[in-house]
């Protein structure tokens, strides 16, 4: 078989047994606490909830009067038809379709923001490297370091207070202007996207040092080789050198490092959508814990999980393409 | 017993970060807050009582205002900081512990044990970590302990999977194969002949996991999942957030605990680039040689692995 597809589909493997590794997490978590998981929700729920709920909570985790093996078993098949059972919050919503609804909003927001801020990150890295010892290489890392130390969320609450509040440049909140009426329509895209500007900003600005100084030093590392120093003694413009032969190589290990930050990042990106009331996962995940919605919280998990290993070999595919090395 | 030269080691490396002054800042810093948090609750307000009209500015008997409970700010932010770095140095502590311990088995025997151990610390890196720790914190009794155990779970695999490649080097190296000639323990040879040589990497590694513990620690109470009613850095800003101080323009509420929050990480990152400085031998050398050498003569990137004998 081709040396590439066996690479791919051992990653696909691997991406299987850690979503596997999540479900039974899942599974077990609320059954691993002290007390019956059961009672732990009733406890907190004594009279706010109905009867019916509490049957569709019960359903939800499987929690029959069955062995654990049979639970677990009609657990994993009720995931698999995708069945991720029925919210509290929302009841008598199921907890797919409230995902859903906020699914493709996290997807635009932290997508873009995220390529931008890793893209932006690695040039700037690049440029900083070439120009080591520079008046910008002194200035640039400290300061992106120092704004990367602020949680995401507070950095969000800042410059919402800033620029939303104080300035009043921007929304104070929400993913469209309310007024619109949602469609493919062009003033619902500019109210959208001038919506997404600050949240986005604020994530860029948040993890743009990270990608930075990782892209400096494999860049550092990559200056160092003798393919480097040869190219400058042919005389190759520096410009040429910098992009084609130190970059190109350096950002593979960057490239590796955006799949497994991934997970990493979205958390921050989850917490900046709450300061802005934006109508993603994040923001969902906040009613969920407000609402103790125990269905909803694991769904969101399951979904993220899903995302995040997806996008993951998404990236193994792109590096498939950008390093022969692993196509051999 | 350490012998003369491991012994060596830990002084040159003290010593280093003595004398690098990125990692004095940060140390001051850290030292300075340290201080802060652990007798400045004696000096201050009780920063639980209601002293003053919810919400008001910064004034002379409240430096830095009140916020929605009447509460004095600049208490809240002196004694809040006591749990938060509490914790965070714990986990920092406990995740440097696992990770020695996993990815030092798994890189150290290498073979079956280390594509078990390898593919749980992946299983663990690609894995989300917030909506994790968000369900298992939901599932437990909100506090400290909670929120260690949910910290250590969902950080350790990081440190893992450095130490296992740093292990892996090390394994192949010819004073390992002299210990395992002289017969001795394979346990011995990890926590006595190779871990004092990893000690910059495990510093690292607990500045970091420390760094990571504080933030996700904060973004945890900020969703509400700490105990809401003692005083946190995390609990401030969830309670900011909850007396909505963004809508009634209260910058004071939030801003002294971020800051403070920024300023702690940003002081561990230096002292992490410190680290570096003293223990990356590229870094070393191009000190010395960008000595020896005139700046402009120095050509981008040729950074040469010289000896040095200090």
């Amino acid at each position: 078989m081709n040396y590439s597809v066996k690479y791919l589909l051992r990653r696909l493997g691997f991406y299987c047994i850690a979503g596997w590794a999540a479900l039974t997490l899942n599974f077990f978590i609320p059954r691993m606490m002290p007390g019956d998981p059961a009672s732990i929700i009733f406890a907190r729920f004594r009279g706010r909830i109905n009867p019916e709920a509490m049957e569709a909570l019960r359903a939800t985790f499987g929690l029959t009067d069955g062995s654990l093996i049979y639970q677990y078993w009609s657990y994993l098949k009720s995931i698999i038809i995708g069945n991720l059972g029925i919210s509290i919050a929302y009841f008598p919503e199921p907890v797919t379709v409230i995902i859903s609804s906020g699914l493709l909003w996290t997807i635009f927001l932290a997508g873009t923001a995220l390529l931008i801020s890793f893209f932006l990150g690695t040039f700037l890295g690049t440029i900083i490297s070439w120009k080591r010892g520079t008046k910008i290489d002194s200035i640039l890392p400290p300061f992106l370091a120092f704004v990367g130390a602020f949680p995401y969320f507070w950095l969000a609450m800042v410059l919402l207070y800033i620029f939303g509040f104080k300035f009043g440049w921007f929304p104070l909140g929400h993913a469209y202007n309310q007024e619109i009426s949602p469609g493919f329509n062009l003033s619902f895209f500019i109210s959208a996207i001038y919506h997404a500007i600050l949240p986005a900003f604020t994530m860029i600005l948040a993890g743009l040092g990270g990608w930075m100084l990782s892209m400096r030093n494999t860049m550092i590392t990559t200056l160092g080789a003798d393919y480097i120093t040869f190219a400058h003694s042919k005389g190759l413009h520096s410009r040429h050198i910098m992009l084609h032969y130190a970059a190109r190589n350096a950002i593979l290990p960057n490239f590796t490092g955006f799949g497994m930050a991934l997970g990493f990042v979205l958390s921050g990106a989850l917490l900046t959508e709450i300061i802005f009331s934006y109508p993603g996962q994040g923001y969902l995940l906040l009613q969920a814990v407000q609402a103790q919605d125990f269905p909803l919280m694991q769904g969101l998990f399951m979904t993220i999980t899903f995302a995040v290993l997806a996008a993951n070999w998404l990236v193994d595919i792109v590096i498939l393409f950008i390093d022969p090395r692993t196509r051999k | 017993m350490i012998s003369y030269k491991e012994h060596g080691i830990v002084y040159r490396w003290i010593n280093g970060v003595f004398q690098n002054t990125k990692a004095i800042i940060g140390t001051a810093i850290i030292c300075f807050f340290i201080f802060l948090t652990t007798l400045g609750p004696l000096f201050s307000q009780d920063p639980t009582a209601f002293l003053s009209t919810p919400l008001s500015p910064p004034s002379g008997a409240h430096w830095l205002g009140t916020n929605g409970q009447g509460q004095d700010v600049l208490a809240q932010t002196i004694s809040g900081g006591r749990q938060t770095l509490l914790v965070g140095f714990t986990v920092g502590i406990s995740v440097v512990i696992i990770g020695a311990l996993i990815g030092g088995i798994s890189g150290y025997y290498g073979g079956r044990i280390d594509d078990l151990l390898s593919l749980l610390i992946n299983v663990f890196l690609v894995m989300p970590g917030l909506p994790l720790m968000v369900i298992l914190a939901s599932w437990l009794p909100p506090g400290p302990s909670t929120l260690i155990g949910v910290l250590v779970l969902t950080g350790w695999a990081w440190n893992a999977r450095i130490i296992r490649s740093q292990m892996m080097t090390y394994r192949n190296r010819d004073f390992v194969s002299a210990a395992i000639m002289s017969g001795e323990r394979n346990i011995r040879i990890i926590v006595i002949e190779i871990m004092p040589r990893m000690l910059s990497l495990l510093a690292s590694s607990f500045i970091g996991a420390s760094i990571y513990a504080i933030g996700a620690q904060v973004g945890l109470e900020f969703l509400g999942l700490g105990d809401v009613s003692t005083v946190t850095w995390g609990t401030n800003l969830y309670w900011a957030s909850n007396d909505l101080a963004l809508l009634t323009g209260s910058w004071w509420t939030f801003m002294p605990t971020g800051l403070s929050i920024a300023i702690v990480s940003f002081a561990l990152t230096l002292i992490n680039f410190g680290i570096d400085e003293i223990s990356n031998p590229r870094l070393i050398s191009e000190r010395i040689w960008l000595k020896k050498i005139p700046k402009e003569d120095a050509v981008n990137g040729i950074t040469p692995v010289i000896e040095y004998n200090e």
